[in-house]
Protein backbone atom coordinates (compact mmCIF):
# COMPACT_ATOMS: atom_id res chain seq x y z
CA UNK A 1 0.00 0.00 0.00
CA UNK A 2 1.49 4.18 -0.48
CA UNK A 3 0.98 5.82 1.85
CA UNK A 4 0.70 9.31 2.63
CA UNK A 5 2.37 10.44 5.75
CA UNK A 6 2.84 13.84 7.29
CA UNK A 7 6.53 14.41 8.24
CA UNK A 8 9.45 16.79 8.65
CA UNK A 9 11.91 17.18 5.98
CA UNK A 10 14.85 15.27 8.01
CA UNK A 11 12.37 12.57 8.79
CA UNK A 12 11.31 11.85 4.82
CA UNK A 13 15.37 12.22 3.54
CA UNK A 14 15.74 9.63 6.42
CA UNK A 15 12.93 7.52 5.51
CA UNK A 16 14.02 7.56 1.90
CA UNK A 17 17.51 6.58 2.78
CA UNK A 18 16.56 3.50 5.18
CA UNK A 19 14.69 2.45 1.98
CA UNK A 20 17.89 2.07 -0.26
CA UNK A 21 19.53 0.18 2.53
CA UNK A 22 22.75 1.04 2.90
CA UNK A 23 25.56 -0.69 4.96
CA UNK A 24 27.54 2.00 6.23
CA UNK A 25 26.11 4.78 7.82
CA UNK A 26 29.31 7.29 9.25
CA UNK A 27 27.27 10.36 10.92
CA UNK A 28 28.43 13.38 13.05
CA UNK A 29 25.20 15.06 13.10
CA UNK A 30 24.99 18.82 12.32
CA UNK A 31 22.36 21.19 12.53
CA UNK A 32 19.64 21.29 10.60
CA UNK A 33 20.34 18.36 9.27
CA UNK A 34 20.80 16.31 12.84
CA UNK A 35 17.51 14.51 12.54
CA UNK A 36 18.56 12.97 9.63
CA UNK A 37 21.61 10.48 11.56
CA UNK A 38 19.14 10.78 14.32
CA UNK A 39 15.72 8.85 12.76
CA UNK A 40 18.50 6.54 11.29
CA UNK A 41 20.10 5.65 14.27
CA UNK A 42 16.82 5.00 15.75
CA UNK A 43 16.01 2.53 12.58
CA UNK A 44 19.54 0.58 13.43
CA UNK A 45 18.50 0.52 16.97
CA UNK A 46 15.02 -1.03 16.29
CA UNK A 47 16.27 -3.26 13.89
CA UNK A 48 14.62 -2.13 10.99
CA UNK A 49 18.12 -1.33 9.15
CA UNK A 50 20.40 -3.93 9.27
CA UNK A 51 23.38 -1.12 8.75
CA UNK A 52 26.20 -0.26 11.26
CA UNK A 53 26.67 3.39 12.32
CA UNK A 54 29.63 4.66 12.83
CA UNK A 55 29.60 7.75 15.53
CA UNK A 56 32.83 9.48 14.06
CA UNK A 57 34.41 12.42 15.91
CA UNK A 58 33.90 15.11 13.10
CA UNK A 59 32.83 15.81 9.66
CA UNK A 60 36.01 15.28 8.15
CA UNK A 61 36.05 11.63 9.71
CA UNK A 62 32.19 11.23 8.67
CA UNK A 63 33.56 11.63 5.07
CA UNK A 64 36.48 9.52 5.28
CA UNK A 65 34.89 6.53 6.67
CA UNK A 66 32.49 7.32 3.88
CA UNK A 67 35.86 6.57 1.35
CA UNK A 68 36.51 3.71 3.30
CA UNK A 69 33.00 2.05 3.30
CA UNK A 70 33.03 2.68 -0.45
CA UNK A 71 36.28 1.39 -0.94
CA UNK A 72 35.00 -1.68 0.79
CA UNK A 73 32.16 -2.24 -2.10
CA UNK A 74 29.20 -1.24 0.02
CA UNK A 75 26.20 1.68 -0.34
CA UNK A 76 26.71 4.31 2.55
CA UNK A 77 25.18 7.34 3.48
CA UNK A 78 26.08 10.43 5.31
CA UNK A 79 24.64 14.22 5.88
CA UNK A 80 25.91 17.32 6.80
CA UNK A 81 25.21 21.28 6.12
CA UNK A 82 27.31 24.38 6.34
CA UNK A 83 30.19 24.62 8.36
CA UNK A 84 30.44 20.34 8.77
CA UNK A 85 30.93 20.30 4.48
CA UNK A 86 33.31 22.44 5.01
CA UNK A 87 35.37 20.63 7.14
CA UNK A 88 34.86 17.74 4.90
CA UNK A 89 36.56 19.70 1.56
CA UNK A 90 39.55 17.91 1.83
CA UNK A 91 38.44 14.74 1.11
CA UNK A 92 35.30 15.77 -1.35
CA UNK A 93 37.70 15.44 -4.13
CA UNK A 94 39.29 12.43 -3.44
CA UNK A 95 35.64 11.18 -3.23
CA UNK A 96 34.68 11.87 -6.81
CA UNK A 97 38.10 10.76 -8.10
CA UNK A 98 37.89 7.28 -6.88
CA UNK A 99 34.52 7.54 -8.46
CA UNK A 100 32.83 6.26 -5.38
CA UNK A 101 29.22 6.81 -6.24
CA UNK A 102 28.65 8.01 -2.47
CA UNK A 103 24.99 9.48 -1.54
CA UNK A 104 25.09 12.94 0.74
CA UNK A 105 22.36 14.61 2.00
CA UNK A 106 23.43 18.67 2.51
CA UNK A 107 20.58 20.38 4.42
CA UNK A 108 21.59 23.64 2.99
CA UNK A 109 22.92 26.77 5.65
CA UNK A 110 25.44 29.76 5.34
CA UNK A 111 28.59 29.07 6.20
CA UNK A 112 29.75 31.29 9.29
CA UNK A 113 31.38 34.68 9.36
CA UNK A 114 29.39 35.96 10.82
CA UNK A 115 27.89 32.59 12.74
CA UNK A 116 24.61 31.87 11.53
CA UNK A 117 22.38 28.46 11.55
CA UNK A 118 20.15 29.52 9.14
CA UNK A 119 19.71 29.26 5.12
CA UNK A 120 21.78 29.65 2.09
CA UNK A 121 23.38 27.95 -0.91
CA UNK A 122 27.06 29.16 0.45
CA UNK A 123 27.91 25.61 1.53
CA UNK A 124 27.36 23.14 -1.45
CA UNK A 125 28.14 25.99 -3.81
CA UNK A 126 31.18 26.23 -2.66
CA UNK A 127 31.48 22.53 -3.16
CA UNK A 128 30.64 22.60 -6.75
CA UNK A 129 34.01 22.27 -8.46
CA UNK A 130 34.90 18.96 -6.87
CA UNK A 131 33.18 16.31 -8.72
CA UNK A 132 29.88 15.69 -6.99
CA UNK A 133 26.54 15.73 -8.65
CA UNK A 134 24.41 18.42 -7.13
CA UNK A 135 20.84 18.33 -7.56
CA UNK A 136 18.72 20.94 -6.22
CA UNK A 137 15.17 20.12 -4.03
CA UNK A 138 11.64 22.27 -4.09
CA UNK A 139 10.29 20.69 -1.38
CA UNK A 140 9.75 17.56 0.83
CA UNK A 141 8.32 15.00 -1.69
CA UNK A 142 11.62 15.84 -3.70
CA UNK A 143 13.97 15.63 -1.45
CA UNK A 144 12.99 12.36 -0.51
CA UNK A 145 12.10 11.48 -4.50
CA UNK A 146 15.91 12.15 -5.01
CA UNK A 147 17.82 10.46 -2.55
CA UNK A 148 16.54 7.52 -4.52
CA UNK A 149 17.33 8.85 -7.48
CA UNK A 150 20.54 9.78 -6.52
CA UNK A 151 21.60 6.17 -5.79
CA UNK A 152 20.46 4.71 -8.79
CA UNK A 153 22.33 8.09 -10.96
CA UNK A 154 25.26 7.30 -9.18
CA UNK A 155 25.68 3.86 -9.44
CA UNK A 156 25.43 3.74 -13.09
CA UNK A 157 28.49 2.35 -15.01
CA UNK A 158 28.89 5.22 -17.07
CA UNK A 159 28.85 7.62 -14.39
CA UNK A 160 30.26 6.41 -10.72
CA UNK A 161 29.99 9.87 -9.49
CA UNK A 162 29.03 11.00 -6.24
CA UNK A 163 25.80 12.96 -5.12
CA UNK A 164 25.03 16.03 -3.16
CA UNK A 165 21.33 15.48 -2.83
CA UNK A 166 20.95 19.61 -1.61
CA UNK A 167 17.36 21.01 0.27
CA UNK A 168 17.15 23.59 2.06
CA UNK A 169 17.94 23.88 5.36
CA UNK A 170 15.06 24.43 8.30
CA UNK A 171 12.94 25.41 5.39
CA UNK A 172 12.80 21.66 4.07
CA UNK A 173 14.49 19.96 6.87
CA UNK A 174 12.11 21.01 9.47
CA UNK A 175 8.94 21.87 7.39
CA UNK A 176 5.91 19.14 7.87
CA UNK A 177 4.56 18.27 4.75
CA UNK A 178 2.57 15.31 3.23
CA UNK A 179 5.24 12.51 1.79
CA UNK A 180 3.89 9.75 -0.75
CA UNK A 181 6.20 6.70 1.27
CA UNK A 182 6.58 4.39 -1.66
CA UNK A 183 6.43 0.22 -1.01
CA UNK A 184 10.24 -0.96 0.02
CA UNK A 185 9.81 -3.58 -2.69
CA UNK A 186 9.12 -1.21 -5.56
CA UNK A 187 12.33 0.81 -4.53
CA UNK A 188 14.46 -2.06 -3.87
CA UNK A 189 13.49 -3.09 -7.65
CA UNK A 190 14.16 0.79 -8.75
CA UNK A 191 17.58 1.42 -7.18
CA UNK A 192 19.12 -2.48 -7.99
CA UNK A 193 22.31 -3.72 -6.21
CA UNK A 194 25.58 -2.30 -5.65
CA UNK A 195 28.05 -4.71 -7.20
CA UNK A 196 31.50 -2.38 -7.85
CA UNK A 197 34.31 -4.22 -9.95
CA UNK A 198 36.69 -2.88 -7.21
CA UNK A 199 36.91 -3.08 -3.99
CA UNK A 200 39.52 -4.29 -0.88
CA UNK A 201 39.61 -7.98 -0.82
CA UNK A 202 42.73 -9.16 1.36
CA UNK A 203 42.28 -12.41 -1.08
CA UNK A 204 42.89 -10.08 -4.51
CA UNK A 205 44.68 -6.96 -3.14
CA UNK A 206 44.44 -3.60 -4.90
CA UNK A 207 45.37 -0.02 -4.25
CA UNK A 208 43.10 2.79 -4.03
CA UNK A 209 44.00 6.68 -3.50
CA UNK A 210 47.35 6.02 -5.04
CA UNK A 211 49.97 8.80 -6.14
CA UNK A 212 49.06 9.58 -9.86
CA UNK A 213 52.05 11.44 -11.44
CA UNK A 214 51.74 14.53 -14.22
CA UNK A 215 51.68 12.23 -17.18
CA UNK A 216 48.05 10.52 -15.30
CA UNK A 217 46.98 12.95 -13.21
CA UNK A 218 45.53 15.43 -15.72
CA UNK A 219 43.87 12.52 -17.59
CA UNK A 220 41.76 11.04 -14.38
CA UNK A 221 40.44 14.77 -13.76
CA UNK A 222 39.41 14.05 -17.66
CA UNK A 223 37.57 11.22 -16.84
CA UNK A 224 35.45 12.45 -13.95
CA UNK A 225 34.23 15.26 -16.68
CA UNK A 226 33.54 12.98 -18.85
CA UNK A 227 31.66 11.34 -16.47
CA UNK A 228 29.65 14.32 -15.59
CA UNK A 229 28.91 14.54 -18.94
CA UNK A 230 27.54 11.12 -19.41
CA UNK A 231 25.60 12.12 -16.03
CA UNK A 232 23.33 14.99 -17.31
CA UNK A 233 21.95 12.09 -19.89
CA UNK A 234 21.78 9.61 -17.00
CA UNK A 235 20.00 11.76 -14.82
CA UNK A 236 17.20 12.91 -16.99
CA UNK A 237 17.15 8.81 -18.06
CA UNK A 238 16.63 8.46 -14.21
CA UNK A 239 13.92 10.56 -13.90
CA UNK A 240 12.52 9.53 -16.99
CA UNK A 241 12.17 5.55 -15.24
CA UNK A 242 11.19 7.38 -11.64
CA UNK A 243 8.53 9.13 -13.93
CA UNK A 244 6.82 5.63 -15.48
CA UNK A 245 7.75 4.15 -11.75
CA UNK A 246 6.48 6.11 -9.29
CA UNK A 247 4.10 8.56 -11.38
CA UNK A 248 5.86 11.83 -10.74
CA UNK A 249 9.24 13.02 -11.80
CA UNK A 250 11.24 16.80 -12.17
CA UNK A 251 10.82 17.95 -15.21
CA UNK A 252 13.71 16.25 -17.73
CA UNK A 253 15.65 15.94 -14.57
CA UNK A 254 17.63 18.90 -14.79
CA UNK A 255 15.56 21.79 -15.05
CA UNK A 256 11.73 21.99 -14.91
CA UNK A 257 10.11 24.98 -16.87
CA UNK A 258 7.33 26.65 -15.30
CA UNK A 259 5.02 28.77 -17.68
CA UNK A 260 7.79 28.75 -20.13
CA UNK A 261 6.33 28.59 -23.46
CA UNK A 262 5.26 31.74 -24.19
CA UNK A 263 7.16 33.84 -21.87
CA UNK A 264 8.91 36.98 -21.87
CA UNK A 265 10.86 37.38 -18.77
CA UNK A 266 11.85 34.21 -16.36
CA UNK A 267 13.43 33.85 -13.29
CA UNK A 268 16.20 30.63 -12.66
CA UNK A 269 16.38 29.85 -9.37
CA UNK A 270 17.37 26.61 -7.35
CA UNK A 271 15.89 25.16 -4.03
CA UNK A 272 12.82 25.77 -2.10
CA UNK A 273 12.09 29.28 -3.81
CA UNK A 274 10.78 28.06 -6.77
CA UNK A 275 7.69 27.37 -4.38
CA UNK A 276 7.08 30.79 -3.45
CA UNK A 277 8.26 32.04 -7.04
CA UNK A 278 5.61 29.40 -8.64
CA UNK A 279 2.47 31.80 -6.58
CA UNK A 280 4.15 34.96 -7.50
CA UNK A 281 4.26 33.35 -11.62
CA UNK A 282 0.61 32.63 -10.85
CA UNK A 283 -0.37 36.37 -10.01
CA UNK A 284 1.00 37.87 -12.44
CA UNK A 285 0.16 35.62 -15.45
CA UNK A 286 -3.80 37.15 -13.84
CA UNK A 287 -2.76 40.23 -14.96
CA UNK A 288 -1.93 39.52 -18.26
CA UNK A 289 2.58 39.37 -17.86
CA UNK A 290 4.00 36.62 -20.05
CA UNK A 291 6.05 35.48 -16.99
CA UNK A 292 7.89 31.75 -16.10
CA UNK A 293 10.00 30.08 -13.90
CA UNK A 294 13.37 28.02 -14.65
CA UNK A 295 13.63 25.66 -11.98
CA UNK A 296 17.59 24.59 -11.95
CA UNK A 297 17.59 20.79 -10.46
CA UNK A 298 21.25 20.10 -11.05
CA UNK A 299 23.44 22.98 -10.32
CA UNK A 300 26.75 19.88 -11.62
CA UNK A 301 26.44 18.90 -13.97
CA UNK A 302 25.46 21.79 -15.22
CA UNK A 303 22.47 21.93 -18.64
CA UNK A 304 23.48 24.75 -20.67
CA UNK A 305 22.14 22.84 -23.61
CA UNK A 306 18.83 22.65 -21.81
CA UNK A 307 18.98 26.36 -20.25
CA UNK A 308 19.87 27.76 -23.83
CA UNK A 309 16.71 26.01 -25.28
CA UNK A 310 14.66 27.61 -22.31
CA UNK A 311 15.69 30.58 -22.30
CA UNK A 312 17.19 31.86 -25.91
CA UNK A 313 13.80 33.66 -26.51
CA UNK A 314 13.30 35.10 -23.31
CA UNK A 315 13.30 39.50 -23.60
CA UNK A 316 15.03 39.18 -19.87
CA UNK A 317 16.21 36.41 -17.39
CA UNK A 318 16.91 37.35 -13.60
CA UNK A 319 18.86 34.73 -12.03
CA UNK A 320 18.43 34.40 -8.47
CA UNK A 321 21.20 33.14 -6.29
CA UNK A 322 21.12 32.37 -2.59
CA UNK A 323 24.83 32.55 -1.94
CA UNK A 324 27.41 34.96 -3.45
CA UNK A 325 31.12 34.36 -5.09
CA UNK A 326 32.57 37.32 -2.96
CA UNK A 327 34.40 39.81 -5.40
CA UNK A 328 32.23 39.16 -8.51
CA UNK A 329 28.63 37.86 -8.24
CA UNK A 330 26.22 35.13 -7.85
CA UNK A 331 27.74 31.41 -8.73
CA UNK A 332 24.51 30.71 -11.09
CA UNK A 333 24.31 34.16 -12.02
CA UNK A 334 27.65 34.26 -13.94
CA UNK A 335 27.50 30.69 -14.86
CA UNK A 336 23.95 31.43 -16.84
CA UNK A 337 25.35 34.37 -18.37
CA UNK A 338 28.46 32.22 -19.47
CA UNK A 339 25.69 29.52 -21.19
CA UNK A 340 24.00 32.16 -22.88
CA UNK A 341 26.67 33.88 -24.10
CA UNK A 342 25.44 33.82 -27.94
CA UNK A 343 22.19 34.06 -27.11
CA UNK A 344 20.33 37.78 -26.81
CA UNK A 345 18.60 37.70 -24.10
CA UNK A 346 19.59 40.16 -21.21
CA UNK A 347 20.69 38.10 -17.92
CA UNK A 348 21.02 39.50 -14.53
CA UNK A 349 21.29 38.37 -11.60
CA UNK A 350 19.94 38.98 -8.01
CA UNK A 351 21.67 38.06 -4.87
CA UNK A 352 19.18 36.85 -2.25
CA UNK A 353 18.31 35.32 1.04
CA UNK A 354 21.68 35.62 2.78
CA UNK A 355 22.12 33.63 6.00
CA UNK A 356 18.32 32.89 6.40
CA UNK A 357 17.18 36.30 5.10
CA UNK A 358 13.11 35.40 3.69
CA UNK A 359 12.67 35.18 -0.02
CA UNK A 360 9.09 36.12 -0.09
CA UNK A 361 6.65 37.11 -2.92
CA UNK A 362 7.01 40.83 -2.20
CA UNK A 363 10.91 40.40 -3.49
CA UNK A 364 10.03 37.85 -6.50
CA UNK A 365 8.13 39.92 -7.79
CA UNK A 366 10.58 43.18 -7.09
CA UNK A 367 13.19 40.66 -9.37
CA UNK A 368 10.24 40.47 -12.45
CA UNK A 369 9.71 44.03 -12.06
CA UNK A 370 13.28 45.33 -12.38
CA UNK A 371 13.84 42.78 -15.21
CA UNK A 372 10.57 43.77 -16.84
CA UNK A 373 11.72 47.06 -16.92
CA UNK A 374 15.45 46.35 -18.32
CA UNK A 375 16.86 47.01 -14.77
CA UNK A 376 19.71 45.57 -13.41
CA UNK A 377 19.86 43.10 -10.65
CA UNK A 378 19.88 43.99 -7.00
CA UNK A 379 20.41 42.71 -3.65
CA UNK A 380 16.69 41.51 -2.51
CA UNK A 381 17.07 42.56 0.83
CA UNK B 1 31.48 -0.15 -19.77
CA UNK B 2 35.00 0.41 -17.42
CA UNK B 3 37.00 1.43 -20.55
CA UNK B 4 41.02 0.75 -20.39
CA UNK B 5 41.97 4.13 -21.51
CA UNK B 6 45.66 4.43 -21.64
CA UNK B 7 47.94 7.91 -20.98
CA UNK B 8 50.65 8.95 -23.82
CA UNK B 9 53.05 6.84 -22.18
CA UNK B 10 50.70 3.67 -22.32
CA UNK B 11 49.93 3.67 -18.50
CA UNK B 12 46.51 2.24 -18.13
CA UNK B 13 43.78 4.88 -16.80
CA UNK B 14 41.63 2.37 -14.60
CA UNK B 15 38.18 3.98 -13.00
CA UNK B 16 38.81 5.74 -10.13
CA UNK B 17 42.78 5.21 -10.87
CA UNK B 18 42.57 2.32 -8.47
CA UNK B 19 45.54 -0.39 -8.95
CA UNK B 20 44.61 -3.88 -9.65
CA UNK B 21 48.03 -5.47 -9.29
CA UNK B 22 49.49 -5.06 -5.64
CA UNK B 23 53.24 -4.09 -4.90
CA UNK B 24 53.24 -1.32 -7.60
CA UNK B 25 55.25 0.72 -5.77
CA UNK B 26 58.39 -1.47 -6.09
CA UNK B 27 58.22 -0.40 -9.62
CA UNK B 28 58.68 3.67 -8.57
CA UNK B 29 62.38 3.66 -8.39
CA UNK B 30 63.16 7.20 -6.30
CA UNK B 31 66.96 6.46 -6.41
CA UNK B 32 66.71 9.25 -9.11
CA UNK B 33 65.39 11.86 -6.68
CA UNK B 34 69.05 11.81 -4.91
CA UNK B 35 71.36 14.86 -4.46
CA UNK B 36 74.05 12.76 -2.09
CA UNK B 37 75.00 9.54 -2.47
CA UNK B 38 76.19 7.38 0.51
CA UNK B 39 78.43 4.95 0.84
CA UNK B 40 79.16 2.10 3.45
CA UNK B 41 82.81 1.81 4.35
CA UNK B 42 82.54 -1.99 5.54
CA UNK B 43 86.10 -1.86 7.43
CA UNK B 44 84.77 0.13 9.67
CA UNK B 45 81.01 -1.20 10.17
CA UNK B 46 80.29 -3.20 13.49
CA UNK B 47 76.95 -4.26 11.58
CA UNK B 48 74.97 -2.56 14.49
CA UNK B 49 72.17 -2.51 12.01
CA UNK B 50 71.44 1.27 13.14
CA UNK B 51 71.67 2.68 9.41
CA UNK B 52 69.06 -0.46 8.48
CA UNK B 53 66.49 0.56 11.26
CA UNK B 54 66.33 4.34 10.77
CA UNK B 55 66.38 4.24 6.84
CA UNK B 56 62.71 5.64 5.94
CA UNK B 57 62.54 4.12 2.68
CA UNK B 58 63.88 0.56 4.14
CA UNK B 59 67.08 1.09 1.14
CA UNK B 60 69.06 -0.28 3.42
CA UNK B 61 69.65 -4.44 3.24
CA UNK B 62 71.95 -7.24 5.08
CA UNK B 63 73.49 -9.06 2.24
CA UNK B 64 74.04 -13.21 2.49
CA UNK B 65 77.56 -12.38 3.82
CA UNK B 66 76.21 -10.01 6.78
CA UNK B 67 77.03 -6.55 4.90
CA UNK B 68 74.48 -3.75 5.08
CA UNK B 69 74.46 -2.64 1.87
CA UNK B 70 72.26 0.24 0.39
CA UNK B 71 69.59 -0.41 -2.50
CA UNK B 72 70.54 2.88 -5.05
CA UNK B 73 67.55 2.01 -6.80
CA UNK B 74 65.77 3.42 -4.14
CA UNK B 75 67.67 5.45 -1.57
CA UNK B 76 66.35 9.37 -2.31
CA UNK B 77 69.91 10.54 -0.43
CA UNK B 78 68.75 11.88 3.12
CA UNK B 79 72.13 10.69 4.52
CA UNK B 80 70.25 9.65 7.91
CA UNK B 81 72.21 6.82 7.91
CA UNK B 82 75.12 8.59 8.17
CA UNK B 83 73.98 10.63 11.26
CA UNK B 84 72.84 7.93 12.96
CA UNK B 85 76.24 5.42 12.23
CA UNK B 86 78.24 5.88 15.71
CA UNK B 87 81.41 4.80 14.01
CA UNK B 88 80.98 7.35 10.89
CA UNK B 89 81.40 4.50 8.74
CA UNK B 90 78.51 6.31 6.32
CA UNK B 91 80.10 8.78 4.03
CA UNK B 92 79.20 10.10 1.03
CA UNK B 93 79.56 12.24 -2.29
CA UNK B 94 77.54 15.17 -3.98
CA UNK B 95 76.28 12.71 -7.25
CA UNK B 96 76.46 14.38 -10.32
CA UNK B 97 73.81 13.34 -13.50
Amino acid sequence: MVEKKVMSGSEAIALAVKLCKPLVLPMYPITPSTLVPEKLSEFVANGELNAQMIYVESEHSAISALYGAYATGVRSFTATASQGLALMHEIIPIVSASRFPAVMFIANRALSGPLSIWNDHSDSMSERDQGWIQLFCEDIQEAFDTIIMAYKIAEKENVSLPIMVCADGFILTHVYEPVQIEEQEKITDFVGTYNPKDFLDTKNPKTFGAFAQPNTYFEFKEQVQDAMMEALKEIKNVNEEFGKKFKRKYGDGLIELIEMQDAEYALLIAGSTIGTAREVVKDLRKKGKKVGLIKLKSVRPFPTKELILASKKLKGLGIIDRHISLGYEGALCTETKAALVKEKVNVTGFIAGLGGRDIDRERIRHAFDLIINGKEGVWLK
Amino acid sequence: MDKELKSKDGVILTKGAVIREPGSTKKYKTGDWRTFKPSIDQEKCIKCGKCWLNCPDAAIYKDKDGKFQINYDYCKGCLICAKVCPVKAIGFVVEEK
